[in-house]
C-alpha cells in the first residue's frame, strides 16, 4: 500500500475495524472527516476553506454508497479525491474549449482587437518574471503570436534586466527599459508600441507586492486602466500557506483577477493554496509552473494537484508520462529477461537509455506517492538527469564482453572504465554494485510477479520502494 | 514609522483576525472541548500547524478545563506559550573575527529573498564597521548577478561576480580566496534559489560548501536558510532537507511585512532548534532586524 501514504493511510486506519461489522455509523463519518480535515490543513489549505470542502464531502459520504461499499474507506477517498478535482477545477475546463483560441489549450483570453495585454500580478518572490517569460515563449512559440514583454518593475534591482536577459533566451522583443520611467508611463509604451509594430499579445511583468498595500495596489490599477488587459493573472507560489485566502482575495477585490497561475508545482509542497485561492476568487487556474526550464510551463492539472493535496501523488499521471516514453514492448522484453535472471549490464544501460527519454526525473519522482521517504536512497542511487546521463556513459565505457561477464572487471578494468566515462572508479563500483542489486531484485521479482505492472516492467527495480 | 511598528501594523491584520476570534470564543465562558477545537484552528490560521496548534492548545486545557477563562486571559497565556518555546531561537548571527573572512553561505528556495536578505545584511555589518565582500553566486537566475551588484553598491562593498551560467562552486572558492587576499572580516555567499527535493540542485549546493572547506576546513562559518514568510507547512521539509544537506546553522523570515505571520516558525523552532537571525519586513536596506521572541509572540496573539 506504499502508493497512497497520505489520506487513504489516514482513513484505512478507520475503517479497517468496520470490515467485520460491514455498515458505517455516523460516529465513523465524523472521524474520517477530521482525518481529511487535518490531511487538508497540513496541505496547506485556508481553514475557511477546509470547512467548506468538509460539508460538501460529509453530504456525499453519508450517501448510501459508501455504507454499501466493501471498502468504505477507499470509497471515502474516492468522494473526497472527486470533490477536490471538482472545486479545483470548476470553469477552467469550460474556458478551456472557449471559441477564440482552437489552437491553444491554456485557456488564456486574447479576443480583443490587438495587441490584446497580459497583466502578471502577485507577492515578491512568487515567480512573475520567469512565468511572463514562459507564458511568452508559449504564445510565440506555440501559438505563434508576435508577442512583446515589458517589465513595469521599477523597484527590485536588476529586475528590468532579468526581463531583457528572458527576452533574449526567449527570442521573445522585450521593450527597452528607460531610466526613470513610471510603470505607468512604462505601460502606455507598451501598448502604444504593440498597436505601431503590430504585436498580437503585450505582457506586462509588474513588481512585486503586498495586497496591503494600498500604494502599491492603487498603482497596479493604474496599470490596468491603461492597459485594459484581457487577462489579469495573479502568479502564486504553490508553498503559499494560510495567507493565500487574504491575498487571493484583495487582488481580486482591488485589481480583478481572471486566472491563477501556481508556480513551483514541481516541488515537494502539497499546494492546498491552489484550492484556498480557486475558491475565494471563483478565478480559474490556468496554467503551472513545472521547473525551471522556461519551457516548464503547464495547462494546470486538477488531477495532479489533487493528488498532492491529499498525499497521494498523481499515480495516473505517472503511467501516462511513463508510457509516452517508454518503449512498451521493449519494456517488456526486458522485464522478460530480467525475470529469468538474464539481467545483464546491457539491460541496465537499456533501461538507463529509457528512463532518460524522460526529460526531468526530478519531475517524475515528484509524482511517485511515498518518494518523499525515499529522499535518501534516491540520492544514494543517484537518479536524477545527471547522474543517470554518468550511469549510461560507464556502461558504455565497458567492452561487449565486460558488459555481459561484469565479473571480469577488475581494478585494472574499472580504472579504464573510469576514465574512458569521465566519471571515477568510486562511481564504476556504486553501479557494479547497484547493478548487482538489481540483479538480485529482479530475480525475487520474477519468482514474487510483485512490482512489474506498474510501467510494464520499464522501471528499473533500483527505483522501486521497498528496496 | 519603526519597524516594529510596521511589523506590527503588518501582524495587526492576522491578528486582528485571530485575536477576534479568541474574543468571540471567550466571552468568559468554560474552557470546553468546543472552545479547544475552535481556538486549535485560530492558531493553525497562523499558519502554526496542526501538531504545534494542538500542542499549544493542549496545554491550555491542561491548565483551564472547565474554568472560567476571558479572553485576555486565553492570549496571554498562548503568547506566553509560544514566546517559552520561540525564545531560544532569539539569536542575531554574530560574527567570530577569530575566522577571517567569517563566511556566509545563503541558501534557499526560489524567490525567498536571498539577494535583499544579504543586502541588507552586509548593510548591517558595514555599520559595524567590518569589512564585507559579496560572491554572486547565483549564476543560473537573469540578472540574479547585477541585482547583488546594486546591493553591493548600496551597502558599500565588493561583488565578486562572473558572467551568468558559470560555475558557483568556482565562483566561490575564487570570492574565498579574493577575501583572504583582501583580509576582509565577512563573506557572504549568495547561492541560486532551489527547491529542496531537486537532488541535483542541491548536489551542486553541496559542491559548493566542499570548495569553501578546502580553503578553510572551519567554513563555512555560518549558513543561512531564507523562509518566506507566506510560505506554509512546506518550510518544515526546506528545514529538513537544507539542515541535512548543508549543515544549515540558522534562518532568516522574510516578508513579515505582509498579512502573512510566519506562525510556522514556531513550529520550526520547536523541531529544529535552529536560531532566528533575523527577520526582513520590507524591501529597503534597513528593513532588516533582530528577532525577538516576546514582541513576535505578543504581536501574533494581539497583545501590546
Amino acid at each position: 500500500m506504499w502508493m497512497f501514504d497520505g489520506l487513504s493511510d489516514r482513513l484505512s486506519g478507520i475503517f479497517d475495524g468496520l470490515k467485520k461489522r460491514g455498515a458505517l455509523k455516523e460516529a465513523d463519518v465524523v472521524s474520517a472527516l477530521r482525518e481529511i480535515r487535518v490531511a487538508l490543513l497540513e496541505a496547506d489549505v485556508a481553514l475557511p476553506v477546509v470547512k467548506e470542502f468538509i460539508d460538501g464531502v460529509r453530504e456525499r459520504a453519508v450517501g448510501e454508497e459508501v455504507i454499501r461499499s466493501v471498502t468504505p474507506g477507499q470509497m471515502v477517498v474516492k468522494i473526497v479525491h472527486d470533490h477536490l478535482i471538482g472545486m479545483l477545477g470548476g470553469d477552467a475546463s469550460k474556458d478551456q474549449s472557449a471559441p477564440q483560441l482552437p489552437m491553444d489549450d491554456s485557456g488564456l483570453n486574447l479576443a480583443g482587437v490587438s495587441p490584446v495585454s497580459i497583466l502578471m500580478v502577485g507577492l515578491q518572490g512568487s515567480g512573475k518574471t520567469t512565468t511572463t517569460a514562459k507564458i511568452a515563449k508559449r504564445l510565440s512559440g506555440r501559438d505563434k503570436k508576435k508577442v512583446l514583454m515589458a517589465s513595469l518593475d521599477v523597484y527590485r534591482p536588476a529586475a528590468q534586466q532579468q526581463l531583457v536577459v528572458l527576452g533574449q533566451q526567449t527570442g521573445v522583443t522585450v521593450l527597452s527599459p528607460i531610466m526613470g520611467e513610471k510603470p505607468v508611463g512604462i505601460a502606455k509604451r507598451a501598448m502604444q508600441t504593440g498597436r505601431q509594430e503590430g504585436y498580437d499579445v503585450v505582457l506586462l511583468d509588474t513588481a512585486g507586492r503586498l495586497h496591503i498595500d494600498f500604494e502599491l495596489m492603487s498603482e497596479v490599477a493604474a496599470i490596468r486602466d491603461v492597459a485594459k488587459p484581457t487577462e489579469t493573472l495573479l502568479v502564486t507560489d504553490a508553498m503559499t500557506g494560510q495567507d493565500s485566502v487574504n491575498i487571493a482575495r484583495e487582488f481580486n477585490e482591488k485589481i480583478g483577477i481572471t486566472g491563477i497561475v501556481l508556480t513551483r508545482v514541481d516541488g515537494d509542497a502539497r499546494g492546498g493554496a491552489a484550492l484556498s485561492m480557486r475558491s475565494v476568487t471563483g478565478c480559474p487556474i490556468k496554467l503551472m509552473g513545472t521547473g525551471e526550464n522556461l519551457d516548464a510551463l503547464d495547462v494546470f492539472d486538477a488531477a495532479r494537484v489533487a493528488g498532492s493535496i491529499l498525499g497521494m501523488g498523481d499515480v495516473v499521471g505517472l503511467v501516462e508520462k511513463a508510457r509516452d516514453v517508454i518503449d512498451e514492448q521493449e519494456a517488456e522484453k526486458l522485464a522478460k529477461r530480467a525475470m529469468k535472471g538474464l539481467f545483464t549490464l546491457e539491460d541496465m544501460a537499456a533501461q538507463l537509455k529509457q528512463l532518460r527519454k524522460i526529460d526531468d526525473i526530478g519531475g517524475l519522482m515528484g509524482m511517485i506517492p511515498g518518494m518523499s521517504k525515499m529522499k535518501k536512497q534516491m540520492s544514494q542511487v543517484n537518479v536524477d538527469d545527471k547522474g543517470i546521463a554518468h550511469q549510461e556513459a560507464i556502461i558504455l565505457s565497458m567492452t561487449q564482453k565486460e558488459r555481459r561477464l561484469p565479473k571480469l572487471i577488475n581494478g585494472s578494468r574499472r580504472k579504464r572504465i573510469a576514465a574512458g566515462s569521465g566519471t571515477s572508479v568510486q562511481e564504476v563500483n556504486r553501479l557494479l554494485k547497484q547493478f548487482k542489486q538489481m540483479s538480485v531484485m529482479m530475480k525475487k521479482m520474477g519468482k514474487g510477479g510483485g512490482l512489474k505492472g506498474l510501467m510494464g516492467g520499464g522501471m528499473p527495480p533500483g527505483m522501486m520502494p521497498g528496496r | 514609522m519603526s519597524w516594529f511598528d510596521r511589523l506590527k501594523a503588518g501582524l495587526g491584520r492576522s491578528t486582528e483576525r485571530l485575536s477576534n476570534g479568541i474574543t468571540d470564543l471567550f466571552h468568559n465562558r468554560k474552557l470546553d472541548q468546543d472552545t479547544l477545537d475552535e481556538l486549535e484552528e485560530l492558531l493553525i490560521m497562523a499558519d502554526m500547524g496542526v501538531a504545534t496548534a494542538s500542542r499549544l492548545s493542549k496545554a491550555l486545557a491542561k491548565n483551564r478545563f472547565d474554568q472560567d477563562i476571558t479572553p485576555q486571559e486565553v492570549r496571554a497565556a498562548l503568547a506566553g506559550e509560544i514566546a517559552t518555546i520561540l525564545e531560544p531561537a532569539a539569536k542575531s548571527l554574530e560574527i567570530n573575527p577569530a575566522h577571517k573572512p567569517y563566511i556566509v553561505l545563503v541558501c534557499g528556495v526560489n524567490g525567498s529573498g536571498k539577494t535583499t536578505t544579504i543586502g541588507k545584511m552586509a548593510k548591517q555589518f558595514r555599520d559595524q564597521g567590518r569589512s564585507v565582500m559579496l560572491a554572486a553566486g547565483d549564476t543560473f537566475r537573469a540578472a540574479a548577478i547585477e541585482q547583488l551588484q546594486v546591493w553591493g553598491e548600496r551597502a558599500g562593498c565588493t561583488v565578486v561576480a562572473r558572467e551568468q551560467g558559470g560555475d558557483a562552486a568556482s565562483l566561490s572558492f575564487e570570492a574565498v580566496q579574493r577575501a583572504k587576499a583582501e583580509n576582509i572580516d565577512v563573506l557572504m555567499i549568495d547561492t541560486a534559489g532551489r527547491l529542496q527535493n531537486k537532488a541535483n540542485l542541491m548536489e551542486e549546493l553541496m559542491k559548493v560548501v566542499r570548495v569553501i572547506a578546502k580553503q578553510d576546513d572551519t567554513a563555512p562559518h555560518a549558513v543561512m536558510l531564507v523562509i518566506d514568510a507566506t510560505v506554509g507547512q512546506n518550510a518544515h521539509n526546506q528545514v529538513e532537507v537544507f539542515k541535512r544537506m548543508v549543515s544549515v546553522t540558522g534562518l532568516v523570515l522574510t516578508k513579515l511585512d505582509g498579512t502573512a505571520k510566519g506562525g510556522v516558525v514556531v513550529g520550526l523552532a520547536e523541531k529544529f532548534q535552529l536560531p532566528v537571525y533575523a527577520v526582513g519586513v520590507g524591501e529597503t536596506i534597513d528593513d532588516l532586524h533582530p528577532f525577538d521572541a516576546k514582541t513576535f509572540a505578543n504581536n501574533l496573539m494581539g497583545i501590546d
